[in-house]
């Protein structure tokens, strides 16, 4: 009672008015819920690999497997170049951000949908569930690097002082993701059909990225359409991603800045979209 | 009412419009490039008609301290104001402010996962219905013990039956410590007894001062927890005032044109049937609604087919819980066949006020001939003059004169002439 009493004194006032047309992050609001936003993170990890065979070496397995086919196939038989380096860093490096990003976008898209039946009980800010979704994918890509790290070690890969741009990169994936996610997961809530894109987005996206070639091979062909292949944030990310962490050639910085932009446009645009939706998302969903 | 009062809850000319068609789940993408090929250039026409005000124009004031009850039918617009309260949906007009922290609970068990533990969801649920991390760890042991699941704890969900997933969503609830809580509905879950460990729990909870809004469709809980009551129909209020007056007349309305009060004729050949039932000159308008104190005539009619010889007749009445209040029985009426009023005549009819069932009964020498628990049940809208807590309370509602004399006094005064 006492607690209860000391606050009353100087209540938190809410006030209900119909939507308004402009819209704002509520920043406050984020940071008053900032323990539940832990909680989803926690939960969605906790989650993700309960009953399952193998659990969290899952984080391993899909980036492994399929840098061991990608190798095999794309490397050893179509002798596609991989800057100098060893088959299995140059597709683990970009498989490391790409699979984070399909991973969380896919997660993000579905979360409003996923956490319909809450979100008809309870008020919160809706903004914590794509964040919470691209946030607990972290999780699963510090797995996977420690993989990476095993396999720099077994290949006499050594790493550079690039290795400290990582990090940013990692958030321009996160941002990314994020960005994307808001888009989809508030389109989502409204036409439910968007999550059967997902999937096909995802592949047609993975081949507009330089996983599985080097975005060199792009510039040589079409030196003029670069910039617009640049348009593409993942294009930034992962030659960011393959540049900081095997630590060879010029930094991608042109590509960089131009993906930086879009990402930067992506997540506002995201964020408005968002927050329009998410006025009326209860009645919708 | 005034402007300028202490109001924690204050609404004004709230209203939310639904499109009939936003109701419906969802819309699919492909749904609107159909429609969009065939007429391209039509808008989509949005017309009066396709809207629903779910809650048109509402105004209220809830004061600090007040459990405040909403009742009304399904879609009288409770659950969509009580949304509206909690931020859960928003309003199309109109405004309201909350002066206080709010916690809601439109159901039991919001946010549970069934492929975590009782302990995992007690802090997610916890969480999600606004409760910080070391709050959860303080009442953690007081929500397991409420709940009864301590050997489960740290088992899945989803091995938990479901009566033990229920107390423990509840068991969570009745530990939210919010200023202002928003109640929908959930009592009316699990069995008799730990609804009982619920509403005693809701009723600590309103006499340390907390404000509640409370929907419930259980007329008893609104009248044994609330002062005020809010009766909504078609998104209005339809009546506000003290809870026992409210729920009397919805109950009385309710009742009324629910069921029709002649009862089916039966059968061809059926030898007696009683018909119908009345309360002989009700001061509530309403044949089946007791709003005054003192002396009852209540009739019941019967259509006799046969001679009646060496008769019984009884009468009881129930209260909800089918517990039998009062009874009695006339032996060897005789009868010619026709149609009668069988009047009983009682000096007063103290009762509670709530639902109650007349019972009539018709035997001869050869035995059953009718027997019916009587449609419309009997509403009882007096005063309440018992104690305030229900455990208290008794079922007879007598209004008590009392006064304290000394022995000594009173052995003088029967001297004194």
């Amino acid at each position: 009672m006492s607690t209860a009493e000391s606050t009353l004194s100087n209540p938190p006032v809410i006030r209900i008015t119909p939507p308004s047309n402009w819209w704002a992050i509520p920043v406050r609001e984020l940071w008053d819920y900032r323990e539940l936003l832990y909680f989803f993170v926690w939960r969605d990890i906790k989650i993700r690999y309960k009953q399952t065979a193998v659990g969290a070496a899952w984080a391993v397995l899909q980036p492994f497997l399929t840098m061991v086919i990608f190798s095999l196939f794309f490397g050893v038989l179509a002798h596609i170049p991989s800057q100098g380096l060893p088959y299995p860093i140059f597709y683990y490096s970009a498989l490391l951000p790409w699979m984070y990003f399909a991973g969380s976008l896919q997660n993000a898209t579905n979360t409003i949908v996923d956490n319909q039946r809450v979100i008809t009980k309870v008020y919160f800010p809706r903004l914590d569930l794509p964040i919470s979704a691209v946030l607990s994918g972290l999780v699963d890509f510090a797995i996977s690097f420690l993989m990476f790290a095993a396999m720099m070690a077994y290949y006499h890969v050594r790493p550079t002082l690039a290795i400290l741009w990582m990090p940013a990169f990692l958030l321009m994936a996160l941002l990314a993701a994020l960005g994307v996610g808001l888009w989809l997961s508030a389109l989502n809530a409204i036409y439910r059909d968007v999550r059967y894109v997902i999937p096909f987005l995802i592949q047609f996206w993975l081949f507009a990225s330089p996983v599985v070639y080097p975005s060199s091979l792009v510039a040589a062909k079409w030196p003029k359409w670069q910039w617009l292949y640049a348009l593409n944030p993942m294009v930034g990310v992962i030659e960011g991603f393959r540049w900081s962490l095997a630590g060879q050639g010029k930094p991608p910085g042109e590509l960089v800045m131009v993906s930086s932009g879009v990402v930067l446009v992506l997540v506002v645009s995201g964020l408005a979209y968002f927050q329009k939706m998410e006025t009326t998302v209860a009645d919708v969903v | 009412m005034s402007q300028t009062n202490g109001a924690v809850i204050e609404v004004r000319g709230l209203g939310k419009k639904y499109r009939v068609g936003e109701r419906e789940p969802y819309k699919a993408l492909r749904d609107i490039v159909t429609r969009a090929l065939r007429a391209p250039f039509r808008r989509t026409q949005k017309t009066e008609q396709d809207t629903l005000w779910a809650v048109r124009d509402i105004s209220l004031d809830v004061q600090q301290g007040e459990v405040v009850g909403l009742i009304g039918r399904n879609g009288a617009g409770k659950t969509t104001l009580l949304k509206l309260l909690s931020r859960i949906t928003r309003p199309t007009t109109g405004h309201a402010e909350i002066r206080g922290r709010v916690g809601s609970l439109l159901e039991v068990g919001t946010g549970f996962h069934p492929e975590l533990t009782g302990r995992e969801n007690i802090f997610l649920s916890g969480a999600i219905l606004g409760m910080s991390r070391q709050e959860i760890r303080r009442k953690f042991d007081a929500i397991v013990d409420f709940a009864g699941v301590e050997r489960f704890i740290d088992t899945p969900l989803k091995h938990y039956s479901s009566g033990m997933q229920m107390r423990l969503a509840f068991a969570i609830a009745a530990h939210l410590e919010p200023e202002i809580l928003l109640v929908d509905e959930v009592l009316a879950v699990g069995d008799l007894e730990f609804q009982k460990k619920c509403l005693g729990k809701m009723q600590e909870v309103s006499e340390s001062g907390r404000t509640i809004v409370f929907v419930s469709h259980q007329m008893n809980q609104i009248r044994r927890l609330c002062r005020r009551a809010y009766w909504l129909e078609g998104g209005q209020i339809e009546e506000e005032g003290p809870a026992n007056q409210v729920v009397g007349k919805y109950e009385a309305k309710l009742s009324w044109s629910a069921s029709s009060t002649v009862r089916e004729a039966g059968r061809a050949g059926v030898k007696a049937r009683f018909l119908s039932w009345r309360i002989c000159d009700s001061a509530s308008g309403l044949p089946n609604v007791l709003a005054s104190t003192g002396r009852v005539r209540v009739e019941f009619e019967l259509a006799l087919n046969i001679p009646l010889r060496i008769g019984h007749h009884g009468i009881g009445i129930y209260n909800t819980d089918r517990q039998l209040l009062w009874g009695t029985a006339m032996d060897n009426l005789e009868l010619s066949p026709g149609t009668y009023f069988f009047a009983h005549e009682l000096p007063d009819l103290p009762l509670r006020p709530g639902p109650y069932t007349w019972r009539v009964s018709l035997y001869d020498e050869h035995g059953y001939l009718d027997s019916w628990d009587c449609i419309p049940e009997m509403l009882v809208t007096t005063e309440p003059v018992t104690h305030q807590k229900d455990e208290w309370a008794g079922v007879l509602n007598i209004p008590d004169t009392f006064s304290i004399v000394s022995k000594v006094e009173q052995a003088a005064a029967s001297i004194l002439p």
